[in-house]
């Protein structure tokens, strides 16, 4: 893959996003349904990139199992997180069940 | 604000958004680290920190990468998660529409969830701000510099041990987006358009071009809009029966 074209690609889209309404006027209007749909896009990206991470990271098949570290650590992360809301401890504590599950000789 | 002036209007915008500041910090540390591990180079990171300025499409860029997407799936994915900065964009518009072009493209290329949310603060505080380009600037270039700065020293830490690379550091993303995600389900629509994104983003996750992943998006949205409507139109039958 060619990361600088991709880079490029990236600024184009994220400036012309941010800059058409600054510059343009307000012209461009959002219809209410497109402020609904907006409002599940981090969700449902961030879900969809996590689930197929977490329950099958060797990208063969599912590994719904104890003996799998990702799965632990992210049962875990989402546990801290839902309980303290702190996104720095979910993301240490997380790294450590993860660290040791992979390492402690569970697996 | 009545000694004002550019310069002091600078700082102070940069000066109240140090909080958020604060809190770009680890992120743009993780992403750095995760740059450094996977296999893009160093310029690369840096570059798309100086040039997209987004970290939520930055961490997501890489997660794609991971998982070999290509060009256009990367793109289209980029547009939809930045698509926000529009509204806010939106609301921001009377407070800039004076002001010449090059302030306003400036200001636009600028823009991060962090700046709106000092600007709409700031802009409700003072309405009718002569300098508040000049505080917008101070916030929005901060969050660069910050945003730049710590991008950097995670590429280097994580270039400077090599190791970490095989310790499964792809995790770390993993743990990030989570500790992002958990917070925003605070809703039964959002619950169920995150769970139906996620289960299916794994059972398509073989179609062409990652396509499948812009796929399970597009579903978990209409989940997440028709369990709204749904819930609305219960809520109104409820109060007719009242």
């Amino acid at each position: 893959m060619n990361y600088a074209l991709m880079i490029a690609g990236m600024a184009a889209v994220t400036i012309a996003i941010r800059a058409a309404i600054f510059v343009f006027g307000d012209r461009i209007t959002f219809p209410p349904l497109a402020r609904q749909a907006l409002d599940f896009v981090p969700v449902t990206v961030l879900s969809a990139i996590v689930v197929p991470m977490v329950v099958a990271p060797h990208g063969a098949g599912l590994e719904i199992t104890w003996r799998n570290p990702q799965l632990m650590a992210a049962i875990v992360a989402v546990a801290v997180c839902a309980l303290t809301r702190h996104q720095l401890l979910t993301i240490v504590g997380a790294m450590l069940v993860f660290f040791g599950w992979q390492f402690g000789g569970l697996t | 604000m009545s000694e004002s002036t550019p310069l002091s209007s600078l700082a102070a915008g940069a000066r109240d958004t140090v909080p958020m500041m604060v809190g770009a910090v680890p992120l743009a540390i993780i992403y750095g680290a995760l740059v450094a591990a996977g296999p893009m180079a160093l310029w690369h990171g840096q570059l798309m920190s100086a040039a997209v300025f987004a970290g939520s499409s930055q961490l997501i860029a890489l997660g794609l990468v991971a998982g070999h997407a290509g060009l256009l799936v990367i793109w289209l994915t980029t547009f939809i998660v930045n698509l926000r900065h529009m509204l806010y964009a939106a609301n921001l518009l009377p407070h800039v529409a004076h002001l010449p072009t090059r302030w306003r493209w400036l200001l636009a290329a600028l823009l991060t969830d962090e700046t709106f949310a000092v600007m709409t603060g700031f802009y409700y505080r003072h309405p009718q701000a002569p300098l508040g380009h000049w505080y917008f600037l101070g916030s929005a270039g901060g969050m660069y510099v910050n945003w730049n700065i710590w991008t950097l020293i995670g590429l280097l830490f994580a270039a400077a041990f090599p190791g970490i690379q095989s310790l499964g550091l792809d995790f770390a993303m993993a743990a990030t987006f989570i500790a992002i995600v958990v917070p925003l389900l605070v809703t039964l629509p959002r619950l169920a358009a995150a769970l139906a994104a996620g289960t299916l983003a794994y059972l398509w996750r073989d179609l062409p071009y990652n396509l499948g992943l812009l796929a399970a998006v597009l579903a978990g949205v209409v989940v997440g809009m028709t369990l709204t409507r749904l819930r609305a139109r219960g809520g109104a039958v409820q109060e007719d029966a009242a």
